[in-house]
């Protein structure tokens, strides 16, 4: 006799995270060698100010809140924020997440409790929900919102409130929602590198490009 | 049933008080997640109870779940539930040998046909019966034949249950579960590395009183099933405060903190392990400092590794991860280098154009 949730479990853990762990990396890889491969035409002209200072300063830089925008849009100036740092946080300072790097690189650092993590997923997902809000109901965004946002919107709700309820386990077997948040986070995975998602990476090579021509011309970025 | 003392006259030739006798109904009831009202219902069932013959058929296992049984054999209540069944048949336990044994597992069956118990520990081989055979009958008949005149069939251990360590990969000898193999009774699992002694009296007392108890999907009695070990454990205030034993002897391990990144399989499995302990209530693996195998659950000798973390992917990804990156960096160069000369003709074909000649097309 047979667990089915356990042999979803086992799936999702094995032959499912080898296939999204080959689609990711290779994908990432990918694109990230095409656009360096593609580069940019040599500038010639003598560079006023300081390229690779600024292009490197600017990576962080556009990280920080921009001034006058929380009153041009607020929903997605403040809810952006507090997604972000609250996936990250739930992403990378959840033990069970940590021991993943540990197995697969070796290295560690200190998790959070429980309490910080679910506050932190909890408010990303009413940011998310927000931010939907504010793409449906402008009539701008709205118009410029392709399937592939609603897509990584989705993608990216999905192992959060399959992980809560994993944990809480609010409802379901489980075994079945460990599988299913595993199996979310896999799918969010495989779309990485095709998606607006692949921005987790290429944002530091399009802030370093923005804030080096700016650098070059003696210009703020 | 058999003409045998009845649980009263047993109680009393063991010394029993009937004030003991309803704290253990007492203490059943509340094991079996029963309303407290129920309580009277069971002293009554069990007093009035004939007692049941029960057969034990032992095939491919370790006499670990035999063992566990015997271990709890302190003078307690749950052990004169135990010899208040009717034993007539158990290789291990049982006096008799060889011809003598098996003509007493034939008296029983042709007494009580139809009416006893049978309890099996251990998995059935299939891919060859005579892997495992008893006074030279194969387990496979000797089930088949036994489980005829069953009234209900009691699967102990994970073996019998779910096949077992026997039947972890690359089970050399098709070993299955009874439930693989019976299919036209009532089969209650009671599966564990081995069991918790109790929980297998209490599923004989819940089998006296009410018949077969709620199942789960796996046929296991929701009481003593129906919650995580993660859920019950009382490191798991730890798990929620974020601290973690990282190694068997470092400062978590100490202090007791939660085992999960040692490969704690409490928060998929299910059992009482938690809360009614063993001998007597005294401790559980986790308590002893090693993390729960998961060994109520189907195939836990393969479910990815003892000491792997949930989280953590069970199988040698960091090889095709590493392929994945060359894969995408050839690609990446193909891509880029494709791009580049596609960049490149349409230079090469790149007519200049000036005002005279756009004025000649328009």
């Amino acid at each position: 006799m047979n667990n089915p949730n356990f042999d979803l479990l086992m799936w999702a853990r094995g032959p499912g995270f080898n296939i999204a762990l080959i689609i990711m990396t290779a994908g990432i890889i990918l694109r990230v060698v095409e656009i360096i491969i593609l580069g940019r035409k040599k500038d010639i002209a003598p560079a006023k100010g300081s390229p690779v200072a600024q292009g490197m300063k600017t990576i962080f830089s556009r990280s920080l809140p921009r001034k006058g925008l929380v009153h041009y849009a607020p929903i997605t100036y403040i809810g952006g924020y507090i997604f972000h740092i609250g996936f990250f946080i739930a992403f990378f300072f959840f033990a069970p997440h940590i021991a993943i790097f540990t197995d697969m690189l070796g290295i560690s650092w200190p998790n959070a409790s429980r309490v910080i993590i679910e506050s932190a997923v909890a408010l990303s997902v009413l940011a998310l929900i927000a931010l939907m809000y504010t793409r449906r109901t402008d009539p701008v965004r709205r118009a410029l919102s392709s399937f592939d946002d609603y897509l990584v919107w989705v993608l990216s709700l999905l192992p959060m409130v399959t992980g809560y309820v994993a944990v809480n386990k609010l409802f379901g077997d489980p075994t079945f929602m460990i599988a299913l948040h595993i199996l979310c986070v896999e799918a969010l995975m495989i779309a990485f590198p095709f998606t607006k998602l692949m921005h987790a990476v290429t944002f530091v090579m399009a802030r370093y490009y923005n804030g080096s021509i700016q650098g070059r011309k003696g210009a703020k970025s | 049933m058999v003409d045998k003392p009845m649980l009263p006259e047993l109680l009393k030739a063991n010394g029993i008080s009937r004030r003991g006798f309803l704290k253990y109904c007492a203490s059943l009831t509340s094991l079996m997640a029963l309303s407290p009202a129920m309580m009277p219902r069971i002293a009554h069932a069990l007093e009035n109870a004939p007692r049941p013959s029960v057969i034990w058929l032992s095939f491919q296992e370790c006499t670990g779940c035999t063992e566990a049984i015997t271990r709890s054999h302190a003078p307690t209540l749950e052990d004169l539930i135990f010899n208040a069944v009717s034993l007539d048949y158990h290789h291990t336990l049982q006096a008799a040998s060889g011809h003598a044994a098996e003509a007493a597992r034939e008296a029983a069956m042709k007494e009580h046909w139809g009416k006893y118990v049978l309890v099996v520990d251990g998995s059935i081989p299939v891919d060859n019966p005579g892997y495992s055979c008893i006074a030279g009958i194969s387990n496979l008949d000797m089930l088949k034949e036994t489980a005829e005149g069953a009234a209900a069939i009691v699967a102990v251990g994970t073996c019998a249950a779910y096949g077992g360590i026997p039947h972890a990969d690359p089970n050399p000898t098709g070993a299955v579960s009874v439930g693989d193999i019976i299919k036209d009774k009532p089969i209650i699992n009671v599966p564990g590395c081995p069991p918790i002694p109790v929980v297998m009296t209490g599923v004989l007392a819940h089998f006296l009183t009410f018949g077969i108890p709620e199942l789960d999907e796996l046929g296991r009695p929701k009481a003593f099933f129906g919650e995580t070990i993660h859920d019950r454990c009382y490191r798991r205030p730890f798990y929620d405060k974020g601290l973690f034993a990282e190694g068997f002897d470092d400062e978590g391990a100490r202090e007791g903190w939660c085992l999960y990144k040692l490969g704690c399989k409490g928060p998929t499995t299910r059992s009482v392990c938690a809360t009614t302990k063993w001998n007597g209530g005294t401790s559980f693996p986790i308590q002893a400092g090693h993390p729960c195998l998961g060994c109520t659950e189907p195939d836990f000798w393969d479910n990815g590794g003892f000491y792997k973390p949930l989280s953590v992917p069970a199988g040698d990804y960091r090889k095709l991860g590493l392929a994945a990156v060359a894969a995408g960096a050839v690609a990446g160069v193909a891509g880029g280098a494709l791009a580049r000369s596609g960049k490149a003709r349409a230079a090469a074909a790149h007519e200049k154009v000036d005002a005279h000649d756009l004025e000649k097309k328009s």
